[in-house]
């Protein structure tokens, strides 16, 4: 009986074109990834079953369990144009070089009275960090209302900038700037409540609230029983 | 598995050297373990970062009670959030000043959802139909949307109002409104306890040994 050849090199295979898959999908996935900036506030937002993703063009106030706001809105365009009308409104306050403009449009949250506003942006990490420990979050009562002015600010720079893209009011009432809310599970309802009423204030009444996905029917079980 | 270099060609038996005949290949095993190391990072990174958001209308503020909307007793379920996470209450219709109408219940499958899917079977039953109908294509999604609005603003829609403290936790009132959407119930409110409601609550929840302060 004839033996079997076994043969004695390496069985090869041509990895060519897997690398070529996966090099092509890494560049994809780098690519398309938007790293998130640092965030100067820790807030776990409660579980839900909500499936709706957070809007991409959305006006983002979060706040932590001290009921401290802080202010975020997307879009580079709208963030420069945000705080040019914000020194217009606060001119001796907020003393920006163009340099620092370009730097808040950059910038991610922030929870900071006007008044320190300046020193935050200009600051480096270490500065930011000491500024965001003493920080009480944007004043929000009605004697200082910094966040209603944010608000209208944040609204007037976003309709500004989709009029130079062309987008027309029909569009934008469908698929507009959404203002969305991001409070941390264990925050008194009140503090979230003073932040809506100062949309309300400037009329606007529908919000989305951030939401972490609960995975399965143990898991929504788990968040109440676990405390 | 990964390519093993062989023998390159050149034997150097003769005194000139030649260049090499053979396939120039290198081992690119660590390059395509680095490739689907990456790749791995980027997709989980990417998937996990996505946040979830929920929609909550919060209806203009009316200055007094004849502007408000009249609701019918009978369809209302009013759900109260205590101070302490486990403080959550309930009570039908009308309320009357006697801590004996709340009712315990909880934000877990058995408490809210149990009572207002009972209460709301009617809609969810047209809501169903409707889910039926858009998932075998008979009617469009607009359709649905419209059909979906017309059937949970019906008439003998369940009505649910929320009523909070200003410590209730703000998780509660989330899971809360969470508990609603699952039951299909739209018709709903959050508003702040009266003080006679509080009363009640704290009447409750320090017979049941809910409060721990």
């Amino acid at each position: 009986m004839p033996k079997i050849k076994v043969p004695k090199s390496a069985p090869s295979l041509d990895m060519t074109p897997m690398v070529d898959l996966a090099f092509l999908l890494v560049t994809f996935f780098m690519l398309t990834a938007k790293f998130r900036n640092m965030e100067p506030i820790e807030a776990n937002p409660p579980y839900a079953t909500s499936l709706t993703q957070l809007p991409e063009k959305v006006m983002l106030i979060s706040i932590d369990t001290a009921g401290r706001a802080y202010f975020d809105i997307s879009g580079r365009e709208v963030r420069d144009s945000l705080i040019r009308r914000m020194i217009m409104g606060y001119p001796n306050e907020l003393r920006l070089s163009e340099s620092d403009i370009e730097n808040f449009s950059k910038m991610g949250t922030f929870g900071q009275p006007i008044d320190r506003l300046a020193a935050y942006i200009q600051g480096d990490a270490d500065v930011k960090e000491a500024l965001d420990e003493q920080s009480k979050g944007i004043p929000l009562d009605s004697a200082n209302n910094q966040l209603g002015q944010w608000i209208i600010q944040g609204y007037a720079a976003y309709v500004g900038h989709a009029q130079v893209m062309g987008i027309s009011k029909e569009e934008l009432r469908k698929d507009g700037l959404r203002y969305a809310i991001k409070a941390d599970a264990n925050t008194d309802y009140d503090k979230v409540k003073k932040v809506i009423d100062v949309f309300r204030d400037k009329e606007i009444y529908n919000f989305n609230m951030v939401t972490n996905l609960s995975g399965s029917e143990e898991n929504a079980d788990a968040k109440l029983t676990n405390h | 598995m990964a390519e093993i270099v062989e023998g390159g060609g050149g034997d150097g038996k003769h005194g000139k050297k030649k260049a090499k005949k053979g396939s120039a290949r290198i081992d690119m095993t660590p390059m395509v373990d680095l490739a689907f190391l990456l790749l791995t990072f980027f997709v989980l990174a990417a998937t996990l970062a996505k946040p979830k958001a929920m929609e909550i209308l919060y209806p203009k503020e009316v200055d007094d009670d004849k502007d408000q909307t009249k609701v019918k007793a009978f369809l209302t379920t009013t759900i109260l959030l205590g101070e302490d996470e486990d403080e959550i209450f309930y009570y039908e219709g009308v309320y009357k000043k006697d801590s004996t109408q709340l009712k315990k219940t909880d934000l877990s499958k058995d408490g809210v959802r149990k009572l207002m899917l009972e209460k709301n079977k009617d809609i969810i039953f047209l809501v169903d139909q409707l889910k039926d109908k858009a998932a075998k294509k008979e009617i469009s999604e607009a359709q649905y949307d419209e059909a979906y609005k017309e059937v949970v603003g019906g008439e003998n829609a369940a009505i649910c109002i929320i009523k909070t403290l200003p410590k209730t936790k703000y998780k509660n009132v989330i899971s809360s409104i969470d508990e609603l959407n699952i039951c299909s119930v739209r018709k709903r409110a959050i508003q702040d306890m009266t003080e006679d409601e509080e009363a009640d609550v704290l009447v409750k929840s320090t017979e049941l040994n809910l409060r721990n302060n």
